[in-house]
């Protein structure tokens, strides 16, 4: 055999080597978190709230902490895009490859870089100077900061590919550029942002550090955006550190159900992108 | 000859290089006036600076004036939309806006307010397709994507969009060059069919087809107006050397 055929050979071995590895981790994560939570999942979970000794294993479930979760995610999902949408228009429609565009863009690197417990920690500092508690409200303006910068630089990316000649039979039919973004620019990218706002979903909800201290921790299912609310994420971290068994189990349970959340949003975005993407210019 | 576009004393600069040298020129109303020359003379430059296009480029830079109507499309007060609704462009490549057959026509009529009632535009939309000799073709598919015609269709298409906002003037920068020969001659077709009705200006290097449209002809070398004036008269007696020599095919 020829010595270039090896190397192809030993190239596409290394290749399945790494997508194998890549399949079986994430294989392993949900084995782990099916095997584990499957046995402590039933309705009371998903329709109970804790009862008293829930933490030591007696009755109640963790609708708090899945509402909590998906109101927290909504809210600073909703929060971020009625800033980043604005913000990645802005750097494509108006200053594109100038420096101004070159500074946001760095901006937004380095927020995305900012670990999510500075993010909480920041939020904790501002909570206090306000006189507030932590509330609903609170996780709800964190998260919204830390979904941002990957809302921003995802939609950003998406919106660069856009092709220039659309925007110019835009320009040429008379329209202002604010028109030709709102709607050529947005309708062409609509599947890309539609991916980009459920990355920052993911990320937003999965985060436990950001919101430990700003959206606290409760029992209740809030009422008011001023009232402190449970995750998801801190609801598996709780009970994970509980000495009991069936508690801890009761934490596998709830991953498995934070994972099904994100993997529901992730295949309805993706439909949902697809059947947009129709209309879309390739 | 009724002037619809006045050209004067245009210089065109990309950085340091000159693409248009002192530019004069005439553009007949409801005729076709071909832009011919070889690649680099500036023909496309020359057209773009109909329409404001040059503006959109990083680098370009205008001095001098362009007329239509009598009025300068470069002055201060001038609204550029406005402008490009007048004069309606056709690229080289077809570029439909990411959405229906349908809704790529009514686009223009969208922005610019121009139906107020439902089936007026629908009436306006079919009337386009009519005219750009595409309706039988999409008349059962008017909501499926616009991505899905052929690049024939889709140059027709864009034919339509342009018609639609009502333009006096309509720009081709060699709107044919990526079709096949048999779309090509359909946008020929259509474009001889419209020019009782709006000012023509066509981008080409293909001399055949020069000679087909044109009822007048601008011939452009490195930047500079070389001659214009009637076909028959370029085309027969060429009073320049140049275009004497671009016509016997020497460049």
């Amino acid at each position: 055999m020829k010595r270039r055929h090896v190397e192809e050979g030993i190239m596409k071995l290394l290749m399945l080597f790494s997508y194998t590895l890549l399949i079986a981790g994430l294989g392993l994560v949900l084995l782990t978190v099916l095997v584990k939570g499957l046995p402590a999942l039933n309705l009371a979970m998903v329709t109970q709230v804790p009862k008293g000794g829930y933490y030591l294993g007696k009755e109640g479930g963790i609708l708090n902490a899945i509402l909590g979760s998906l109101y927290l995610a909504a809210g600073g999902t909703l929060l971020a895009l009625v800033f980043s949408l604005p913000i990645s228009l802005y750097l494509q429609a108006y200053v594109r490859r100038s420096p101004w565009a070159g500074y946001v863009r760095l901006t937004l690197d380095v927020m995305w870089g900012i670990p999510s417990i500075v993010y909480g920690a920041f939020g904790f500092i501002v909570l206090l100077a306000m006189g507030m508690r932590a509330s609903l409200l609170g996780g709800i303006l964190v998260l919204a900061l830390l979904e941002l910068p990957i809302m921003t630089r995802a939609m950003d990316e998406v919106i660069r590919m856009m092709p220039t000649d659309l925007e110019k039979a835009s320009f040429a039919l008379g329209s202002t550029r604010l028109e030709t973004a709102l709607k050529v620019v947005t309708r062409q990218m609509l599947p890309g942002i539609i991916t980009a706002i459920l990355l920052a979903f993911g990320r937003g909800i999965g985060d436990a550090a950001s919101v430990l201290f700003v959206a606290g921790y409760t029992d209740r299912i809030p009422t008011s955006l001023f009232r402190p609310v449970a995750s998801l994420p801190l609801a598996v971290f709780f009970q994970l550190g509980t000495p009991f068994p069936e508690v801890q189990q009761r934490a596998y349970a709830a991953a498995l159900l934070l994972t099904l959340i994100i993997l529901a949003t992730s295949l309805g975005a993706r439909w949902l992108a697809g059947r947009l993407g129709k209309f879309t210019i390739r | 000859m009724e002037a619809h576009v006045e050209v004067r004393n245009l210089n065109v600069y990309y950085g340091y290089d000159q693409a248009l040298k002192n530019i004069n020129l005439q553009i007949p109303k409801r005729q076709i006036t071909v832009i011919m020359g070889p690649s680099g003379c500036g023909k496309t430059t020359l057209l773009k600076s109909l329409n404001r296009f040059l503006e959109l480029e990083d680098l370009a830079r205008l001095d001098g004036e362009v007329l239509i109507d009598g009025e300068n499309i470069y002055a201060p007060q001038m609204d550029v939309t406005e402008i490009r609704k007048k004069t309606g462009l056709l690229a080289q490549r077809p570029h439909p806006l990411p959405m229906s057959i349908y809704d790529n026509v009514a686009y223009g009529l969208r922005i610019h307010r121009m139906c107020k009632k439902g089936h007026q535009l629908d009436a306006k939309v079919q009337h386009y397709l009519e005219e750009a000799g595409l309706w039988g073709e999409v008349k059962d598919r008017l909501h499926a994507p616009a991505s899905g015609l052929s690049i024939g269709q889709q140059q027709r298409l864009c034919l339509a969009r342009g018609l639609a906002v009502e333009p006096e003037i309509l720009l081709g920068d060699e709107p044919t060059s990526a079709l096949d020969p048999i779309s090509a001659q359909h946008i020929e077709k259509r474009l001889q069919a419209l020019k009782n009705e709006y000012t023509i200006v066509l981008v080409t290097h293909i001399l055949r087809q020069a000679k087909r449209l044109a009822d007048y002809v601008i011939f452009m070398y490195l930047g500079e107006l070389i001659e214009f004036g009637p076909a028959a008269q370029v085309f027969e007696q060429p009073q320049q050397e140049k275009t004497r020599a671009y016509l016997e095919g020497q460049f």
